[in-house]
Formats: C-alpha cells, sequence, structure tokens
C-alpha cells in the first residue's frame, strides 16, 4: 500500500490530535506491536530474549526518562545511571521488607522513589543551566552510588553492595524464563512510553518545551519556572528508576552500585543524541542502535574471520577484531551525527516526508 | 469606527523609578491607564519603554513606586501573578518557542487556564482530554482571526519575521487577556504588514474590549490608533496625552528632533 494520507480528511480536534494521524503509521504500530507481544515471545531464542530485545527495551526506557528531562524540558543531566540505581534498590528493599508486594506495586514505587531523589538533585536547575547544571548532577551521580555502598542496609548488608534481584512474581505465577522477562518488561515499556507521548503532547509537554526553548516567556504567560523544572527531573527520574528496577530483575539478575556508573549515564545521553532530542520513537532508535551495531560488528567481524580462514588459512588477530568493532562503532556514530544531527528520528521524518511524495521530487 | 466605551482607570502607576545599579532607567513616572483603551508609550532609543512594560508585567522591579492594577496597589508585580492577573504580552525581538509548532506555540498561551494535573495528561482521556479539545478549540478561534491557518502546524523557527510577530500576538490573545502589552508590534515589517497588524489590534481592542499598551516608533501608526499617548525620555515622562495634544508639545519636538539639554 502506498504511503499516503490523500483522502484521510480530519472533521474534528480530536482526530486531529492523534498520535499517529496518517492511518497507514497507526496500521504500521498496532502490527508491530501485536508482533512484539504475540510472535516474537514463540519465535525468538533466549539469547535474542535476554540479550538484545530485553536490554534494548529497558535502556528505550531510560532514554525516555532522559529525553523528557534533557530533549523536551532542556536540563542537561548526567545522573541518569544514578537514579536507576535508585529504582533498582528501592525495588529490592522493597520486595525484601513488605511481604507479598505485587510486582506492579514494586515497580510504581521504585519509579517513585527515584522521582523524589531526583527532584532534590534537580533542585540546582532553578538557578544554573546547561554544562553547570549537568555538573551539578554529576553530584547525583557520585553521591547516590557512594550511598548505596556505604549504607549496607540498602543492600540487606551483603558484602560491596552487591544485591540478587527476587524472583518476579505476577497474579501467583513465578516469572523466571526469558520469554515472560521479556513480556513483563515489553508491557511496561509500552505502557510508560504511550504515557509518555501523552504527557508531551498535553499542556505538561508544553510547559517543558516552553522552558527548554525560552524560560522568560514562559514565565511571562504564567508557566511556573520552578514547579515545570522539578516535575520534569521528577518525571524523568520516575522512568529512570522503573527502568533500573527493570535492569536489575529482568535483564541482570544480579547488581551492584558500581554497576550504575557515569560510564552508564553517557551511554544513555548517546542513544538520547542519537535517536534524536524531543522524541519518544527516537529513544527507541537510539537504545536499539547503541545496544544492536556493536552486536552486528561482532557477528560481521566473526563472519569475516571465518571467510579469510577458510579462503587465506588466516584470520585478523583477536586483539585487532575488538579494537575494530569500536572503531567502526565510533565511525559509525560520528557518521549518523554529521548526516543528521537531530538523530535517527528526524532523519526517519525525512524519510517519511519523501516517501509521501514518492514518485514525485517535490 | 464604532462607539469606544472607555471606562475608568484599570491600571495606575504612580511614581515609578528604577535603576540598574547606577544606571537610571525609569524616574518618577505616572500615569494611567484605561480600560478599553489604546494606550501608547514613545519616545527616541533608549528612552526607558521597554523598561516600563516589564514593570507593568513583573520582569523587573521597580525601587520606587507603586502599580494598581484592579484597585489593588503594589510595589511590584511578578510574571506569574500579572499573567493570572489577565495580563499578556509580546516582546521587541520575538520570543516564540521556536522548536514548536504556531500551533504548539498558541496553546502554551492557555496554560494558565489548565485545571487537570500531569497524571491525567498521562492517561489522556475522560478530563483531560475534554479540556485539551476546548483549549484547541478556543486557540483555533485566534488562529482565525488573525489569519494564520495555513501555518499552523509549521514549526516557528521556519515563519518569516512578520508572521512571527503574529504567531507571538496569537499566543497572547489565546490567555484571553484583559490588558495587552505590546512591545513595537510592527518593528521591522514593511507597509502591508504593518496595516495588517494594525487592523489586528484595533480589532483586538473593539471585539474583545481588551486594553492594550503598546510601544512603537513608527509616529503615523501610534497618531492613528492610540487614544492617549506617554513619551519617555532618558527614563522621564515629558509628555501625556492625546496624540494631537503631544503632536504640539514644544518638549516632546525637542526630544525627537535632539534639542541640547
Amino acid at each position: 500500500m502506498l504511503y499516503r494520507e490523500a483522502g484521510q480528511f480530519k472533521a474534528t480536534y480530536a482526530a486531529d490530535q492523534q498520535i499517529f494521524p496518517i492511518r497507514q503509521d497507526r496500521i504500521v504500530m498496532i502490527a508491530l506491536v501485536v508482533f512484539m507481544f504475540a510472535v516474537v515471545p514463540a519465535v525468538a531464542d533466549q539469547y535474542w530474549l535476554s540479550a538484545v530485545l530485553i536490554p534494548v527495551l529497558i535502556f528505550a526506557l531510560a532514554t525516555i526518562g532522559l529525553n523528557i528531562l534533557t530533549g523536551y524540558a532542556g536540563q542537561l543531566s548526567l545522573g541518569t545511571a544514578a537514579f536507576m540505581a535508585v529504582g533498582a534498590f528501592a525495588a529490592y528493599n522493597l520486595d525484601l521488607r513488605v511481604p507479598g508486594i505485587p510486582l506492579p506495586v514494586v515497580l510504581a514505587l521504585a519509579g517513585v522513589f527515584a522521582a523524589g531523589v531526583g527532584a532534590v538533585f534537580g533542585l540546582p536547575s532553578l538557578r544554573i543551566k546547561g554544562f553547570y547544571l549537568a555538573v551539578a548532577t554529576l553530584a547525583a551521580q557520585f553521591f547516590i552510588v557512594w550511598a548505596l555502598v556505604k549504607f549496607s542496609w540498602f543492600s540487606n548488608d551483603s558484602s560491596s553492595g552487591v544485591i540478587t534481584a527476587q524472583k518476579m512474581h505476577l497474579f501467583g505465577k513465578v516469572l523466571d524464563t526469558p520469554a515472560q522477562k521479556y513480556l513483563i518488561t515489553l508491557a511496561v515499556v509500552v505502557l510508560l512510553a504511550l504515557a509518555a507521548k501523552n504527557l508531551m503532547r498535553s499542556s505538561t509537554g508544553r510547559a517543558f518545551m516552553a522552558v527548554r526553548d525560552m524560560d522568560v516567556a514562559a514565565a511571562v504567560i504564567g508557566i511556573p519556572l520552578m514547579r515545570t523544572k522539578l516535575l520534569a527531573f521528577a518525571i524523568s527520574s520516575f522512568y529512570c528508576g522503573v527502568a533500573g528496577a527493570l535492569y536489575a530483575y529482568a535483564y541482570l539478575g544480579t547488581v551492584e552500585p558500581e554497576g550504575f556508573t557515569l560510564d552508564l549515564s553517557f551511554r544513555i545521553l548517546f542513544m538520547v543524541i542519537i535517536g534524536g532530542m524531543g522524541s519518544i520513537l527516537g529513544s527507541f532508535l537510539g537504545a536499539a542502535f547503541i545496544v544492536l551495531v556493536p552486536i552486528g560488528l561482532n557477528v560481521s567481524t566473526q563472519w569475516l574471520n571465518g571467510v579469510l580462514q577458510s579462503m587465506l588459512h588466516w584470520s585478523l588477530p583477536g586483539s585487532l577484531t575488538s579494537n575494530l568493532e569500536l572503531m567502526v562503532f565510533g565511525g559509525l556514530i560520528i557518521f549518523f551525527l554529521a548526516v543528521e544531527p537531530h538523530g535517527l528520528a528526524r532523519l526517519w521524518q525525512i524519510g517519511k516526508e519523501k516517501l509521501r511524495l514518492w514518485p514525485f521530487p517535490h | 469606527m464604532g462607539e469606544r466605551r472607555i471606562g475608568d482607570v484599570v491600571l495606575a502607576l504612580e511614581r515609578i523609578s528604577l535603576a540598574f545599579g547606577g544606571v537610571k532607567a525609569l524616574t518618577d513616572i505616572s500615569f494611567d491607564v484605561r480600560e478599553h483603551e489604546v494606550r501608547a508609550i514613545i519616545g527616541p532609543n533608549g528612552a526607558g519603554k521597554s523598561s516600563m512594560l516589564n514593570v507593568i508585567n513583573g520582569v523587573y522591579r521597580p525601587q520606587q513606586g507603586t502599580i494598581t492594577y484592579r484597585g489593588a496597589p503594589r510595589h511590584g508585580m511578578d510574571p506569574h501573578a500579572a499573567a493570572a492577573l489577565g495580563i499578556a504580552r509580546t516582546f521587541q525581538n520575538i520570543a516564540l518557542f521556536r522548536g514548536m509548532t504556531v500551533l504548539d506555540n498558541v496553546m502554551t498561551g492557555r496554560n494558565l487556564k489548565i485545571r487537570t494535573n500531569f497524571l491525567e495528561h498521562a492517561i489522556w482521556w475522560g478530563r483531560a482530554r475534554r479540556e485539551e479539545l476546548d483549549n484547541r478549540r478556543k486557540v483555533e478561534e485566534v488562529i482565525d482571526f488573525l489569519e494564520i491557518q495555513h501555518i499552523r502546524k509549521t514549526p516557528v523557527g521556519r515563519l518569516p519575521y512578520g508572521l512571527q510577530k503574529r504567531v507571538e500576538l496569537a499566543r497572547a490573545l489565546a490567555a484571553e487577556p484583559e490588558l495587552l502589552l505590546l512591545d513595537e508590534p510592527m518593528a521591522g515589517m514593511n507597509v502591508e504588514e504593518k496595516q495588517d497588524m494594525c487592523r489586528f489590534v484595533l480589532d483586538v481592542n473593539e471585539q474583545y474590549g481588551t486594553t492594550i499598551v503598546l510601544i512603537e516608533h513608527d509616529m503615523g501608526v501610534v497618531m492613528d490608533i492610540s487614544d492617549r499617548v506617554v513619551v519617555l525620555d532618558y527614563g522621564r515622562k515629558i509628555g501625556d496625552g492625546t496624540p494631537d495634544e503631544v503632536r504640539g508639545s514644544q518638549a516632546v519636538i525637542d526630544a525627537y528632533l535632539g534639542v541640547t539639554h
């Protein structure tokens, strides 16, 4: 079917304000979600579920969180991993100390705890902006990781703060197969992504973007700057907190505070930048890019080595291949940003606009 | 022009003085604005006109003087309170949200009318959805009024200057203000754009009864559309009255022609 919106007239404002106003987009999205829920768990093997799809979904959730703060509300933050750690450790302690607490409540409260901590560390944003704010959020990054190691109560007195996530229970069933973990992750991510999209197209999101684009004008319109910025930090940290809890429960199983380093914060910031600032779709694209491309490169260098081995009886030395992968990965990031500084989401949008006119040039 | 029902004083500024460090931006200025009138503030560059608007809607807080709006005297506004009291404004060098579409920009103008909270927005159902659609309807009325229907989905950064000015006016009008402050709404426009903007300003004034305070450099425009004019020079008031009175004042002529003091 051609990608055209001809003949699709909007007779009401409700129809005009849908998330996907073009019918073809709606059909593809619904088909994709149905495919992810119904087909993928049946056909994907354990490696694909546990090592590819689950991390992509979890990182996408954290990226949505940072994107709300940085892409929509314009507040730079380097504390993402720390807010994820708060979520992970909050979930662990809730599960440990509140008997019989249901999983959805654990996840929601983990997010709420992270939101509270995020709002506190968002306080400097009331006075400082840009790079200076980013440096101030580093305080969150270092303080939270330090506190989780220092006070062993958080990790139930385990050595060096390592926690092993409890088994997930839902409606009396234990979720321990990769397919079950994938499905719960997918459900949470789809639900929260939809909520994020709704938030960003409502007056809350418009207030965030107004503060991002020009804070004086926003204040004159009557948007309370303090409340809006702290709300952005809280909502963003909520998403990071839920992502952190899933990171521990559905992905790694065992985590320690040192796993949530500045490195992870930067990784998620890259996902935001490569995916596209201020785009929910871009958050998924960015997370998929950063997780999938190294895997793809690894597979292709192995394949290349196999070919070289069979044809020349010689293969690349191991140290070279791993460095080669990093170099190609870095090169790809630079290439994509040079082609489209606004990220993959913009590239996607331009592609769609071209497709609407195809085969005519304009 | 129809019957203009100019009413009582809605805004009175008394002995306002504002200084930035040693620089005196405004010295001892008093004037008032009556309901439904078009009040112009004129003066040479650096006379303190924009500072005056910033005092009225609380971006600046004067060191001395009182601002009485709708009978309530205060020493200084704050921007949020001013907006809540129905004061909207545009800026001299366009202060639109460049990353957002025209529609979203104008929708932000209705932010103070929002009664639902962010949790309801996340669910986008029931009350929040109804409120959003009601606001959209109101915003579309403003978009129709200012004839910017064709650009409603365009990001404002891509629009030419004249249209951006019009979008900024739309955003201010979306708040349904009682007092509208316009900082050089026609600066940098060609003759046709100026005529359009004059028509919009007068239409707003007549149809919605909005009180308007505007700063403008084009004397032809000022004399044509305003009911009363305040003249500032070096932060002091040197004239106040109808356009004809101001035009005849020797102090005003001297200020504009640059007589040595």
